[in-house]
């Protein structure tokens, strides 16, 4: 009996099993957090030196449009103001955008909805190929190709918003794309079928039924879409000029908070002012991307139409 | 299952026999001779070529040569990282820097010429008008002597040796007013051949037919003219190390220094020797005759 | 308008902004090709580059390219297997959670240049493991782990719950019937996502320019030991990529024939990431049938 009695209160190999699986995925995830606050950490650090080290005031680098830390501004302080930065990047992030998402959405629609053998067969590998292409190669395409379109077009340099904008939105476009239709294919097949079986047309069905289900899904993408395009530094920094003005319109030269780290980054000291200082962009980068998740995933929670599964 | 649980363990000891058994047959000369040199993009071609050949001639030497940019490789050999910091200028200009623990090493000397794009229809320029136009005082080219095309101004990137050069010898100290900025050589030339209106500065190594090269003052951009100084715009490459360098260390940068590099390597990668010039300069823009 | 004619309306718009798509991306890609395929030749595939005289070749960024893409694979990929596995599987729906996706959201949004100066700051000063494939890897990693572990959770949130009835309803634990049933089941969709994030990686150039390094030293091919320098599997060693190096001849390259080499290697970076999607569609394909049908 006892035999019996403690194989019956032994834990069984499937339990231990289940334990050790689960403090592994745990442990899984707990190093991509520790990661992310590794980097929090060093880029704060890095970050805060300069309002604490240099002493700068938050608001002048805030909304300061003067940026050559070397030298001093009009106020006598290091000119370290970070607006034509934060500007040019939010402009560039937005109207990309805005460009990109009706495209996405519709091919994603057209992939999944309208013709998937098609899709499958031709849009998809397409899009996958272009996510490969080094942003490099963006760049210069944009250089060749977008700015002297820009330039003829719309007049100025050619450099700037504009071109960004045309550049960035090619860029996003195939991930924006992708992942709409991935979220377009996890609504269930029934809500079609009951849509349609009502009556209703097939775009009145993707209207009201698909396109709605899937509004995460897509916010998710677009904000994906918008990250790529706030964090991109290579190909940005080739056809926006990089000129550290506020933008009077959009083809004038201006400049993005990546665009100012990456060339600033090599040529500066460690510890320094000039070095603190672009970290501090670093650090804006990070707050704004950020700040653009809690905005998509509040307006996720609200758009959402129904939350079971 | 138990069959693929066996499987599994004997590929394991399999590698684990494989990594042990290169470990003790590495090589051991590759081991532990190295030296790395970490900083300006622009000296980087240099270095990496001069450090193949050593090693080609000294087995089992391995020269590490990454770019990163001025500021980089005199932070890094500051703090010890490294063994040679690259630099394009002097670091006593460099804010962070102290440049009294470093030893300088300068090892050639790079020309810098103002490039404007063929459209503009100039090729002189005086020296007052240059700084007008990168002050912003000058905004078409007509105002001197060009064509009616407005002028576009593209500059180096705050910080960039290049810049540092042009504004200390080309505008006089004066600083440029805000433009576009582009953090390579390559990319302003590139930008320059296809902006109309557009001028901007690169290292003589980089001038080509794709653009219109400007003489100063009626003085032409050559090496000649860079030797005796009547041609301004020019800087020192430097190699930075601690004031004590290893042995290895002081090797190679007399290999650079030696006739060898600097006879060939060091001209055809468009550099000018430093044993060819016949003025010094100092890091405050003294000017001394070498006798 | 009745709902017939918009749904025919709204069908043409949709082929018309569906069509104008593939224009743009075919057209992007050809121009990529057109100009890039007639430099390919075995020679420029095979040989090293020169600094700064014309015909040089890509064989080198090329083999550390691909040996920089299966490292970082190789870390990334258990790391966001498990995390991915505890998301979906283990994770309770609550605030908790729901701030540990935010925190994975913030890292994959996070600027790739901010990745590699993190990258820099950490692996390469701070564990000394200077500019090396080993500090690019890790860099890579963190670049690569929120796309991976959204990716994959995803995956397995597609599988339908009956599958994992099914597995409790034979007895299996949890762990069990996420390894076992629904892990093979989502097989296909893993590799996509697998796919989908090395096309980033193969691609990447701002996240390794201060990690693995601009310098591609030469390699000695026949020395296969992982703890010799120069030998091609040595981790500790600086590697220039395919993508770094399209970066540093378009920005400071002083070679004749730059333009020629950088339209090149753009191509093989193309045609390289195309032959990866074959690869690893094939691949999936026989793993699904393997894991699944047997």
């Amino acid at each position: 009996m006892d035999k019996i009695r403690a194989s019956l209160l032994k834990k069984s190999v499937a339990s231990k099993i289940e334990r050790r699986g689960k403090i592994i995925s745990l442990s899984c995830l707990a190093l991509i957090i520790l990661v992310v606050f590794l980097i929090f950490y060093f880029v704060a650090s890095r970050g805060l030196a300069t309002f604490f080290q240099n002493h700068i005031n938050l608001w002048s680098f805030l909304s300061g449009i003067q940026w050559n830390p070397g030298t001093l501004g009009t106020n006598g302080q290091p000119a370290v103001g970070a607006l034509p930065m934060i500007v040019g990047s939010f402009l560039i992030t937005i109207c990309s955008a805005l460009l990109a998402t009706p495209f996405a959405i519709g091919t994603a629609v057209f992939m999944t909805e309208i013709s998937p053998r098609r899709g499958a067969r031709i849009l998809r590998p397409v899009t996958e190929l272009l996510v490969g292409i080094p942003s490099v190669v963006y760049g210069f395409i944009g250089l060749q190709v977008v700015v002297p379109f820009v330039r003829n077009t719309f007049g100025g340099s050619g450099y700037g918003i504009l071109s960004g904008t045309f550049v960035l939105f090619v860029m996003i476009l195939p991930t924006v794309t992708s992942m709409s239709a991935d979220a377009l294919n996890a609504v269930p097949r029934y809500y079609r079928e009951a849509s349609l079986a009502l009556g209703a047309t097939r775009w009145q069905t993707i209207y009201k039924v698909v396109l709605r289900a899937a509004i995460p899904g897509m916010l998710t993408a677009v904000v994906f879409g918008m990250a790529r395009a706030f964090g991109e530094a290579l190909a940005v920094q080739m056809v926006i000029g990089n000129a550290t003005l506020l933008p009077h319109n959009l083809v004038s030269p201006a400049s993005t908070l990546t665009s100012i780290l990456t060339m600033g980054i090599g040529n500066t000291v460690m510890g320094s002012l000039q070095n603190n200082a672009l970290w501090s962009l670093a650090m804006i980068l990070l707050l704004m991307s950020l700040f653009f998740n809690l905005v998509i995933r509040y307006i996720g929670r609200k758009g959402k139409l129904n939350n079971e599964r | 299952m138990k069959k693929s649980r066996v499987i599994q363990l004997l590929g394991l000891i399999l590698i684990g026999v494989a990594l042990g058994f290169g470990y003790t047959h590495r090589s051991q000369t590759n081991a532990g001779e190295s030296i790395t040199a970490v900083g300006s993009t622009a000296l980087q071609p240099l270095v990496e070529a001069a450090g193949e050949q050593y090693s080609a001639n000294h087995t089992g030497i391995f020269i590490n040569v990454q770019g990163g940019g001025s500021g980089t490789g005199l932070s890094q050999i500051q703090s010890g990282a490294v063994a040679i910091g690259n630099s394009d200028i002097f670091a006593e200009e460099q804010a962070g820097i102290q440049a009294s623990k470093l030893k300088d090493h300068r090892v050639a000397v790079v020309g810098i010429a103002p490039i404007v794009n063929a459209k503009a229809g100039v090729t002189n320029l005086t020296q007052q008008q240059l700084i007008k136009i990168f002050t912003g005082k000058i905004t078409n080219w007509r105002e001197v002597g060009g064509k009616n095309v407005p002028i576009v101004l593209i500059n180096r990137a705050q910080g960039s040796g290049t810049r540092k050069t042009f504004e200390s010898y080309a505008l006089n100290g004066h600083k440029s007013a805000e433009s576009q900025e582009q953090d390579s050589s390559g990319l302003a030339r590139s930008i320059v051949s296809s902006t109309p209106g557009a001028i901007s500065y690169v290292a003589f190594s980089y001038l080509d037919k794709s653009v219109t090269t400007v003489t100063m003052n009626g003085v032409r951009p050559t090496e000649a003219n860079v030797r005796n100084n009547r041609w301004k715009i020019w800087s020192y490459e430097h190699l930075y190390t601690s004031k004590n360098p290893n042995q290895l260390t002081k090797n190679f940068i007399n290999y650079v220094l030696s006739t060898a590099v600097q006879k060939k390597l060091v001209t055809q990668l468009g550099y000018i020797s430093v044993h060819a010039m016949q003025v010094e300069r100092s890091a405050t823009g003294k000017i001394t005759t070498v006798k | 308008m009745n709902a017939k004619r918009a749904d025919k309306l709204a069908t043409g718009i949709l082929y018309a902004v569906a069509a104008l798509v593939v224009i743009i991306l075919v057209a992007l890609l050809g121009y990529i090709l057109v100009q890039g395929v007639p430099e390919i030749s075995w020679h420029f595939l095979t040989s090293p580059a020169l600094a700064f005289e014309a015909g040089g070749g890509i064989g080198i960024q090329l083999f550390n390219s691909f040996y920089l893409l299966i490292l970082a694979l190789v870390i990334s990929l258990p790391i966001s297997l498990g995390a991915g596995i505890y998301l979906n599987e283990y994770a309770s729906k609550n605030t908790i959670t729901g701030l540990i996706r935010t925190t994975i959201e913030i890292l994959s949004s996070l600027p790739s240049v901010v990745v590699g100066l993190f990258g820099y700051l950490f692996f390469v000063v701070q564990f000394k493991l200077g500019f090396s494939i080993l500090s690019g890897a890790f860099a890579l990693t963190v670049f690569n782990l929120p796309i991976l572990t959204r990716s994959i959770e995803e995956a397995l949130a597609n599988i339908p719950d009956s599958q994992r009835e099914a597995g409790y309803a034979l007895g299996l634990s949890r762990w069990e019937t996420v390894t076992k049933i629904v892990v093979p089941a989502a097989l296909p969709s893993i590799i996509t996502g697998v796919v989908l994030s090395a096309g980033r990686i193969f691609g990447e150039a701002a996240a390794l320019i201060y990690t693995a390094g601009q310098s591609a030293p030469a390699l000695d091919f026949s020395n296969w030991n992982p703890f010799d320098i120069s030998s091609p599997l040595s981790p500790l060693r600086p590697a220039e990529t395919l993508a770094v190096h399209i970066w540093k001849i378009n920005s400071e390259g002083i070679m004749p024939d730059a333009k020629a080499v950088s339209a090149g290697a753009s191509a093989v970076l193309i045609i390289a990431v195309l032959l990866f999607n074959f690869l690893a569609r094939w691949l999936g394909k026989r793993l699904y049938k393997h894991l699944t049908a047997e």
